[in-house]
């Protein structure tokens, strides 16, 4: 049986992560492999490496992260932030990464999509999506831009069905109102996304305990869940989540 | 003692660096006398001693580039069907083992492992499951497979038993096999389907051993050893 998948989150700032796992065995709290080599140990199922690296020079520094950890863990690795080449998805794949998540450059240009799933494949091509309720109050949510700062107009049901449409192999979904809020993911439209759409979509944004991510599977229908905070603070491992995923009746590998 | 020489085909089917450090581990790890080469050479396939074939993307795109490879389907055929050294495929490396591949057109595969390969959506009712089948899921041992009690590689699927052991997959096509016995172990998502196929020294895998954290390098290192 096909588990649900459970992955941390890691950001990157010029080639170091920022927020990382703070335990007292890791030296180096910034260095992406010790970093990487924590998750595994933990049982993680896939890592996710967000480069929030804001200059342009510094931007070459994901590649090597991505080539030291493809070097020492041998588990899945998705890598995110300001993709918009598909040279630069060729770089990544090639560094050892095997999913490359497209966001703001989806919105700009939704064909990039299409001639990114027809040139790499479907199956490393993940769509990013940020939604939150709509500005104008009607019914349903809204996609954002630009950290959740700049409304599209774009619905997001309508938009991850036309992603998946173009080629998008995978949706990872980020409930804005919910992102740092520890409140949980916001299920209603977590639902509607999954539901929507044949491919796998990943829920995001607004975990503050393990309860949410079980809520993320059974009431919003996600294939798998993404946190960063409760990871990386401490506050739980990943072994603890699966356990109480297990519990309430989800199939994790254990 | 000889160093052999696992030889990792480099056809343009992307990235085959997880592959190679996948290997690379194990022998450090295992204190194995080899070395891994990644080429797209049809010599350096008639040199090695183990051959993998890895894949990504479409089944037409990959058999068109091992295709183009000059002398790369003779020099396979002569090392792995007449010389009879340990093969391994990956992923759609595996899917090319079939006598031929329905994605996107009809393709002739390599015909090692008769068979077709075909959309996984249409072995599984509309709606139900999410394609690509992405993540870990158990491989088993079919319970009719037939035992091979020189294949290593089996052995350590038996081990797992019923209950199976995890691996990573990320696919939309599936390996449907002629003959049964072919089946070495299965996966179950909709429908049991092969997970590993093989037959005399020919094995394929549709998961990612070099993906799947210590069960695949344990994988790998049954496939090293393995002297069938």
């Amino acid at each position: 049986m096909l588990k649900t998948r459970i992955i941390p989150c890691l950001d990157v700032d010029g080639g170091r992560v920022v927020k990382g796992v703070n335990f007292l065995d890791i030296i180096d709290a910034g260095d992406p492999v010790a970093q990487a080599k924590v998750y595994n140990a933990q049982g993680a199922d896939e890592l996710c490496f967000l480069d929030i690296t804001a200059t342009h020079q510094g931007r070459d520094t994901i590649l090597d992260v991505v080539r030291h950890v493809a070097d020492e863990v041998f588990m899945p690795m998705t890598v995110g932030g300001g993709i918009s080449t598909i040279a630069h998805i060729r770089n990544l794949l090639n560094a050892g990464a095997d999913k490359v998540s497209i966001n703001s450059a989806a919105v700009k240009n939704p064909d990039f999509v299409r001639d990114a799933a027809e040139k790499c494949g479907s199956q490393c091509i993940v769509v990013a999506i940020d939604a939150k309720a709509k500005e104008d109050g009607s019914a349903g949510w809204e996609i954002f831009t630009h950290g959740g700062r700049k409304g599209t107009g774009i619905d997001a049901v309508e938009w991850a069905i036309k992603m998946a449409e173009y080629g998008a192999g995978e949706i990872l979904l980020t409930s804005m109102d919910r992102d740092g809020t520890k409140a949980g993911f916001n299920l209603p439209l977590t639902r509607a996304v999954a539901d929507a759409v044949s491919v796998p979509v990943i829920a995001s944004g607004g975990v503050g305990n393990l309860q949410h991510l079980v809520d993320g599977v059974k009431e919003g229908h996600a294939s798998a869940v993404l946190a960063a905070s409760i990871f990386h603070f401490g506050e739980y491992t990943v072994q603890e989540a699966k356990e109480a995923m297990r519990e309430a009746g989800i199939a994790v590998r254990l | 003692m000889t160093t052999h020489t696992t030889l990792i085909i480099d056809y343009g089917s992307g990235n085959l660096r997880s592959a190679a450090r996948a290997f690379e581990r194990v022998i450090a790890d295992e204190g194995l006398r080899a070395e891994v080469v990644v080429s797209n050479r049809a010599e350096d396939v008639a040199k090695a001693d183990r051959i993998v074939l890895p894949g990504q993307g479409a089944f037409g795109d990959c058999i068109d580039n091992l295709r183009a490879t000059p002398g790369m389907i003779e020099a396979l055929e002569e090392a792995v069907l007449e010389r009879a050294r340990p093969f391994l495929g990956i992923c759609v490396g595996m899917q090319l083992l079939a006598t031929r591949g329905l994605e996107h057109g009809n393709h002739e595969g390599l015909d090692w492992i008769p068979g077709q390969v075909t959309a996984l959506a249409d072995h599984i009712p509309a709606g139900t499951l999410k394609i690509p089948h992405m993540g870990w899921n158990e491989v088993f041992v079919p319970p009719d497979a037939v035992k091979d009690e020189q294949n290593i590689v089996l052995r350590s699927v038996e081990s797992w038993g019923t209950q199976g052991e995890h691996f990573y997959f990320v696919h939309s096509f599936m390996f449907e096999c002629k003959d049964k016995r072919h089946i070495l172990g299965a996966v179950d998502y909709g429908s049991a389907f092969p997970a590993i196929v093989g037959r005399d020294n020919i094995m394929g895998v549709q998961f990612h051993p070099e993906k799947s954290q210590s069960a695949g390098l344990k994988l790998i290192g049954d496939f090293m050893r393995w002297d069938p």
